[in-house]
């Protein structure tokens, strides 16, 4: 990272104050936690439901939106929303061969990541190939948001969020007992493409801070360990967020006072707290092997 | 008091196939009722119409006195071969939560804050009770057992006090003793709540003792009546088409011999059939008496 000169005092008050006395770093610290929030929980259902290859997909999408909108010069957020949101409503339509369809939808949304990533390179070439401009859009622009963004990133992050809590229940139900919630009336085919909409906003706006390649950092691997923890879904969901927001904001932190970059930092400490809870004997995985005496009835 | 599913002149069909037509039947209210026949003769078939998924394409069809789709609410159904791996991280009592207000919007209040989730918390343990889940319903339902799952499940299709049980196959997978004691617990609610039951299975003897009709579908029709009147040499080789015999050992278990492969059909799951049957029938006695 850029700003190499400050040291911690391991005084947490005045670390806090040295930290927060940039403006970009205040940006930083509130759009990540804008980010994390929504990362963690949109994040969570997407574990939930096992569509990581689809979020990752997402990703990769973002990218050559993000490059289309830095060549036409118009503001990177469209690029990077407007290309998840149109990625997401094509990933529904190849996905929608129904129940059963796993291994057919996973091809199809591969192929269509192949071409998202190969349109990727095709805009930076003609932009010019310079190499700064292709790292942000890989590894982030963290200490480059501005204000508007962060306001831009609220309001997304308001809306995907109450859409988010007004669907949970069924989208819940859809995603752990599909037969059964169509059977009784959900409409499982509307959430599909409502979650895909709501992934690609979270991809989107996760993307614009840490980058394409990054993404995961807060979408899967927050979600995974919360599931290690807690088979418990609202606690599960809280959890997730916390977990998202404290490695992105420990990741800021740290990287202030290191030579490091934030998108190493926060992959990082997201990755050592998901070995952590694998290799942790305490996690409720352990309590699955007793095993209870067959009830008869 | 009204038919808990009627079918008149029935006819259904999948992908532009007919599955099966002409189909007569009534199932009383009450009753305990298997579907019986071979792979890919349209028992599930016979299950989406009853739930209104699939339209018939001849006939009429009405389900607790309503049409299917507004019977919906009523019923309580659980799909075939459906088991949770072992991954899925959500536990049995979540599971058997959804059946109760899975489908309502929003997201659920915290049962400190709100009487109703007191009360649905209070069911769903009464549920979990019923099945005899107690043991294992709180652990993640992928690290539970087919039969395990299998309790819970029906648990779930239980908890809104539905007035009839739709269960496909929920004998498959289970191992003899686990079959009877589902088998007894799905009898017991039967005639303790007065909930009709209809089963799809494909072997009868579990639960032949329990059963007041069986529906038979094969060769593109289906009959129905009593089991000894419907599992009968001269009944099936109509329905097939061909010569059938059917067998009774001496401790009363009903043997099928002779059923053609369902032809053309490729069912959803086409290895299984009299192989598996003809295994079972060697087993003994003993093993398959009801446990409880
Ligand atoms: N979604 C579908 N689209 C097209 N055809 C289908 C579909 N589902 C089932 N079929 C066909 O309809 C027929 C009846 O299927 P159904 O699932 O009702 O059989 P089943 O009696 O339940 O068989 P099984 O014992 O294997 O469960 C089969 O020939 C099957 O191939
Ligand atoms: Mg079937």
């Amino acid at each position: 990272m850029s700003v190499a000169g400050p040291h911690p005092s391991w005084d947490l008050v005045a670390d806090w104050e040295q930290l927060t006395a940039y403006p970009f770093m205040v940006q930083a610290l509130e759009a990540g936690a804008i980010v994390a929030v929504m990362a963690g929980a949109i994040g969570w259902f997407m574990v939930l439901r096992r569509q990581t290859f689809a979020g990752h997909t997402l990703a990769m999408i973002s990218f050559p939106g993000a490059a289309a909108a830095t060549l036409a010069a118009i503001p990177i957020a469209f690029g990077y929303f407007g290309a998840c949101g149109l990625g997401a409503l094509a990933l529904a339509a190849v996905g929608r061969e129904g129940s059963g369809g796993r291994a057919g939808e996973s091809a199809a949304i591969g192929t269509v990541q192949a071409f998202a990533l190969g349109l990727g390179f095709l805009f930076v070439g003609l932009y010019g190939g310079q190499l700064a401009g292709l790292e942000a859009l890989l590894f982030g622009t963290f200490l480059g948001i501005t204000e508007g963004q962060v306001v831009t990133l609220l309001c997304i992050a308001v809306i995907t969020l109450l859409v988010l809590a007004a669907l949970a229940r069924p989208l819940f139900y859809a995603s752990v007992d599909g037969a059964v919630a169509r059977a009784g009336g959900v409409p499982t085919r509307f959430l599909g493409v409502a979650f895909l909409l709501l992934l690609g906003m979270a991809v989107a706006a996760t993307s614009e801070i840490v980058g394409a390649l990054l993404v995961f950092a807060l979408l899967v691997t927050p979600a995974a360990t919360a599931q290690l923890i807690t088979a418990r879904p609202v606690r599960g969901l809280l959890l997730s967020v916390v977990f998202a927001f404290a490695v992105t904001w420990l990741g800021l932190g740290i990287a202030y006072f290191s030579p490091y970059p934030v998108g190493f930092w926060v992959t990082s400490l997201s990755f050592g707290l998901y070995v952590l809870t694998r290799l942790c004997p305490l996690s409720p995985r352990g309590r699955q092997r007793t095993e209870a005496p067959p009830a008869v009835a | 008091m009204t038919e808990a599913i009627s079918l008149s002149g029935a006819a259904a069909s999948r992908g532009g196939a007919p599955v099966w037509s002409g189909v007569d039947l009534g199932i009383a209210r009450g009753e305990f009722v298997a579907v019986l026949g071979p792979n890919g003769a349209g028992k599930s078939t016979f299950l989406d119409v009853a739930l209104g998924l699939l339209p018939l394409s001849a006939g009429g069809v009405s389900v607790l006195g309503a049409t299917p789709r507004a019977a919906r609410a009523r019923i309580g159904y659980l799909p075939q071969r459906r088991s949770f791996d072992a991954s899925t991280r959500v536990r049995g009592v979540d599971v058997v939560r959804l059946g109760l207000d899975g489908a309502r919007w929003g997201l659920p209040l915290p049962a400190a804050l709100s009487g109703s989730a007191r009360a649905a918390r209070a069911k769903v343990a009464e549920v979990v009770e019923l099945v005899g889940a107690s043991a294992y319903a709180e652990r993640p339902i992928g690290s539970l057992s087919g039969g395990e799952q299998q309790r819970l499940l029906i648990g779930q299709a239980l908890v809104r006090d539905p007035e009839m049980l739709l269960l496909d196959e929920p004998l498959d997978s289970l191992d003899l003793p686990n079959q009877a004691a589902v088998a007894a617990l799905v009898q017991r609610i039967c005639r303790t709540q007065g909930v009709t039951v209809v089963l799809v299975a494909h072997d009868v003897n579990p639960i032949l003792g329990y059963l007041d009709r069986v529906v038979y579908f094969a060769g593109g029709h289906g009959v129905e009546g009593p089991p000894r009147e419907v599992i009968r040499a001269d009944v099936l080789s109509e329905l097939y088409g061909s010569p059938i015999e059917v067998v009774e050992t001496r401790s009363g278990r009903l043997i099928v011999v002779g059923t053609p492969d369902a032809g053309g059909h490729s069912g959803d799951c086409g290895g299984h059939d009299h192989a598996a049957d003809e295994r079972q029938a060697e087993r003994p006695v003993a093993e398959r008496e009801p446990a409880g």
